[in-house]
């Protein structure tokens, strides 16, 4: 019996801070909506930020989209090759990238190098004092620290998800044309006469803006509401990699199926 | 309308997670004075610090600053009255990515339209007050942790506030900076017409600083009075707390069971 209590206890408290937790999280989105014409209207505090988040992950980005554009292109080609369709390898290169890998691999790369960034430093300026001190100097730290922070990240995101894209491109080319022997006019003209901008680009661009808005939001969120110390900070930036990464792939899922399906 | 007392705190309960930490506090911090609060750690200094700021919000009671009950502001109004005031961090909490300039600058940038020629001059001569005109290009990474209070403090006094609260200002100095700081507190309080609110455990530093002193144990104030009156005074807490005495009304042991029960020692006859 008393297991049995200090069960319905456990899922008890566990509910009740999921949602004390998914309130505070809705509220700060609001406030971080609500202060961002200051950020706008100052507008280099959004431009510094887009250099921490954004010029800082272009060399993790680009290498990977790289390399994975090599290997889309080695088993691209083993496979289509079985079907004598080699041909059609810069059609697959291309969707795979502008449909699937550049937004949400970008997405996850982004939430292991800018996301946990930007929780720990946000969760350090609270263990600090930092936030504490700017609401005693009567400046709003949603406004100076949250909100420039967000809208570095999700104007960050599509861009270097393109840039992924791009190179992934540029890889499936090397090892595809260049190293296998692909014909280069069939690579890059079926690749033009299959790719939709509205389809398959317009869609691209949408993932990777939904996906910028929900990992910059939780690693905020983490952040912000992280315990003041070192334990709590580093808990906090844990929880922005795992929450976001799942994020991100059932965001990919819903949107797929909206996108995609007839 | 304006009061011989900056700050009045009446009949104030505070509540954290169900666990009281003030229960009824009273006092009163006259214009122009230094008054220190003391008592021991986890007696509620800082929480009652942050009821006069506003950042906590009391079950029961006003905390009225400059005759405005804090606890029943707007945010705006809330923000509107911080601009007048200015509070030194345990420590310091300057901005690590900006310099010692642009901490100090930081507050002026935010409240004031004044330009940046200007800014510049009152950036230096409140460093200038402090000690640390010369260190203005310096990160906080490279400033001891002396250096970094008194940075902290001429941002504090940037804007010129009427009341400036300080969160344990002497904790980890060595001597020198501890009396550096201190000389410091009384001397820009002075010179800048404003008061002085100062939450501490160092009490040989205080009482040559201070003008009056309030004693916080469990929740309330237990003692008070002029540096003369508390060292004089014969309440045994007050006693023990100014002569560091290892036992008297806060125990040295933790509330426990005999420690014959704990380590299984039969008592002998």
């Amino acid at each position: 019996m008393n297991a049995l209590t200090g069960v319905l206890r456990y899922l008890g408290n566990y509910a009740i801070s999921s949602v004390w937790r998914l309130g505070y999280g809705a509220r700060l989105f609001l406030l971080t909506l609500l202060y961002s014409g200051e950020s706008f209207k100052r507008f280099q505090l959004v431009l510094k930020e887009l250099y921490s988040i954004g010029v800082l992950s272009l060399v993790i980005i680009m290498v990977s989209g790289l390399f994975v554009g090599f290997v889309l292109g080695l088993q691209g080609y083993n496979t289509l090759e079985k079907y004598g369709s080699e041909q059609a390898l810069g059609i697959l290169v291309a969707l795979s990238l502008v449909r699937e890998l550049g937004p949400v691999v970008t997405a996850l790369l982004f939430a292991g190098r800018a996301g946990t960034a930007i929780t720990a430093e946000i969760g350090l300026m609270k263990a600090t004092e930092q936030l504490s001190a700017m609401e005693m100097m009567a400046v709003e730290p949603v406004a100076r620290v949250v909100a420039p922070r967000f809208w570095a990240g999700v104007i960050s995101m599509p861009l270097l998800a393109a840039l992924f894209s791009t190179m992934g491109v540029f890889g499936g080319y090397i090892v595809g044309v260049v190293l296998i022997g692909v014909d280069e006019g069939s690579f890059w003209s079926q690749m033009q006469s299959s790719v939709d901008f509205h389809e398959d680009i317009l869609n691209g661009v949408i993932k990777s803006f939904v996906f910028a808005v929900a990992v910059t939001a939780i690693a905020l969120l983490e952040g912000y509401d992280s315990k003041p110390t070192a334990e709590g900070v580093s808990r906090a930036t844990t929880r922005t990699v795992v929450t976001s990464s799942l994020m991100v792939l059932f965001l990919d899922f819903i949107l797929t199926s909206l996108m995609f399906t007839s | 309308m304006s009061s011989d007392n900056l700050v009045e705190i009446k009949d104030l309960h505070f509540t954290y997670d169900r666990r009281p930490i003030l229960t009824g506090i009273n006092l009163s911090i006259p214009r122009g004075k230094v008054v220190a609060i003391m008592g021991g750690s986890g007696s509620g200094k800082t929480t009652l610090l942050r009821l006069i700021g506003g950042q906590l919000k009391p079950n029961s009671g006003t905390v009225k600053v400059d005759g405005e009950v804090v606890n029943e502001m707007s945010h705006k109004e809330l923000y509107a009255l911080r601009r007048r005031m200015g509070m030194l961090f345990q420590f310091g909490a300057l901005y690590t990515d900006l310099s010692v300039y642009d901490n100090v600058a930081f507050p002026l940038r935010e409240h004031t339209n004044l330009t940046e020629s200007m800014i510049h001059d009152l950036v230096l001569l409140k460093l200038n007050a402090v000690g640390l005109r010369g260190a203005h290009k310096l990160m906080p990474a490279d400033l001891s942790g002396g250096m970094a209070r008194r940075v902290a403090l001429a941002r504090a006094i940037a804007l010129d506030p009427m009341l400036i609260m300080y969160d344990e200002p002497f904790t980890g100095l060595d001597p020198i900076s501890l009396g550096v700081t201190g000389n410091l507190i009384r001397r820009l309080n002075d010179a800048l017409g404003a008061t002085s609110i100062m939450v501490t455990h160092d009490v040989q530093e205080s009482l040559q600083i201070v003008d009056y002193i309030y004693f916080v144990s469990n929740g309330q104030i237990v003692a008070q009075g002029t540096p003369d009156e508390i060292r004089n005074t014969e309440l045994p807490f007050v006693h023990q707390f100014i002569y560091g005495e290892i036992d008297g009304p806060v125990p040295f042991h933790y509330p426990a069971d005999p420690i014959a029960r704990d380590l299984q020692v039969e008592a002998r006859g």
